[in-house]
């Protein structure tokens, strides 16, 4: 009993809380991306053309939390067997999905004025690459199988097989040598951003996260109705097969 | 109570399988990748490229910093000429073409090209790297001054 009255108690406190995670978002991604693109100072290096950072870095950095949150509900999913957590891995993958196009689309545009090309197959775009059809794969699964039991599994085994591709991601500047230049915000020895352009940074990050814990708790909430619906329809058509 | 103890027991068996799974999964990949080492690594430094005798007409790509006043622009205004270091070992590099805005002697670059035993590397695309340092001019300015800034190429991670 216990179990299914889990999705309830969560449809009932989440609701409570997005309202509130909405309108921090947007709060917070007006001041981030305010102070990131008009008061920043410009960089000694790239001028403003490094005010992209602002979008890119937590596109990027969200690309893979939010496989890192997939697999760990998968995991949870396939352990405990618990239908919330697949719920919330599945709900994860197309925001996610999103990330990692922004987070591609935003370097590319980056990538031609500074580096001088749209794209090279170094190892971190190419990984990132990789994360993309990872998504892409991982909710094809979701759609392709009728039965969300088997469903659920077999999406939970691609997400964790997935998984080793995010230590790939953030070592992949470290481990080869790319044209993507190395981590500026999580490395030993701190950020080598000065703090004038790492507050908005960091704010801005903040927002993404903000906003991906409201669009998670929406998803998850309509997986969580969709699933009572149709037990609904299928309770009302036995009934009018009984009767 | 059998029943409950059995279910706690399949999901300790599920999530043992789970680690164990991942941890083999990563064992895998990790050899792959090492072992492609080579294929994944996006260019040649100057050091490697010396070490590893290529024939001539080789098409590689070669990345180190551009060496300090170097840079020759040709007569025809469209070829250039500079060296590309890594601190041990320097490659001439000749190339005609347009050149990305963050090119500059010291600056961090990838060269795509041929290689030639008897002459310089003909390059055919230049792309720029730039570091993991972000700040203001002023601050840049501020730090030479005091004799503090150090390029981070400098320090062998172009």
């Amino acid at each position: 009993m216990h179990k299914f009255a889990n999705p309830a108690r969560f449809l009932r406190i989440s609701k409570l809380i997005t309202p509130w995670c909405f309108v921090l978002t947007a709060v917070t991604l007006v001041i981030g991306l305010y102070w990131g693109l008009f008061i920043a100072p410009a960089d000694y290096q790239m001028g403003d053309a490094y005010r992209i950072i602002f979008v890119h870095v937590p596109a990027s950095y969200m690309s893979m939390f939010c496989y890192g949150f997939m697999a760990v509900a998968s995991a949870v999913g396939i352990i405990w067997k618990h239908p919330l957590a697949d719920q919330s891995a599945r709900a994860a993958a197309p925001i996610g999905a999103v990330f990692t196009a922004l987070a591609l689309f935003t370097g590319s545009l980056w990538g031609k004025p500074m580096w001088g090309t749209y794209w090279i197959w170094d190892a971190r775009l190419t990984s990132e690459l990789v994360l993309l059809f990872l998504y892409f794969g991982y909710m094809a699964v979701w759609e392709a199988i009728e039965d969300s039991v088997k469903a659920a599994r077999v999406a939970a085994i691609v997400a964790l097989v997935g998984a080793v591709n995010i230590p790939i991601i953030k070592f992949s500047v470290d481990w080869w040598n790319t044209l993507h230049q190395p981590a500026s915000l999580m490395k030993s020895g701190g950020a080598s951003i000065h703090p004038d352009m790492l507050w908005p940074l960091l704010i801005s990050i903040l927002a993404f996260n903000l906003y991906f814990i409201t669009v998670v708790l929406w998803r998850i909430q309509s997986l969580i109705i969709r699933r009572q619906i149709r037990g609904l329809r299928i309770r009302i058509a036995e009934e009018k097969d009984n009767g | 109570m059998m029943a409950k103890s059995r279910a706690a027991n399949r999901k300790q068996k599920r999530l043992y399988l789970v680690l164990t799974s991942m941890a083999v999964l990563a064992l895998a990949i990790g050899l792959v990748l090492s072992a492609l080492q080579d294929n994944i690594s996006l260019f040649l430094d100057p050091t490697e490229l010396t070490e590893r005798n290529l024939p001539d007409g080789e098409h590689i790509r070669l990345g180190g910093l551009v060496a300090i006043d170097s840079f020759e622009k040709a007569d025809d205004g469209l070829t250039y000429h500079f060296d590309i270091t890594d601190g041990a070992e320097t490659v001439s590099v000749v190339y005609k073409g347009s050149l990305p805005d963050l090119f500059r002697e010291g600056q961090g670059v990838v060269v795509e090209g041929e290689v030639h035993k008897n002459g310089p590397f003909v390059a055919t695309e230049v792309l720029a790297k730039h570091d993991e340092n972000y700040m203001p001019k002023e601050v840049l300015d501020s730090l030479k001054k005091r004799g503090l800034y150090q390029k981070p190429g400098e320090e062998g991670s172009i």
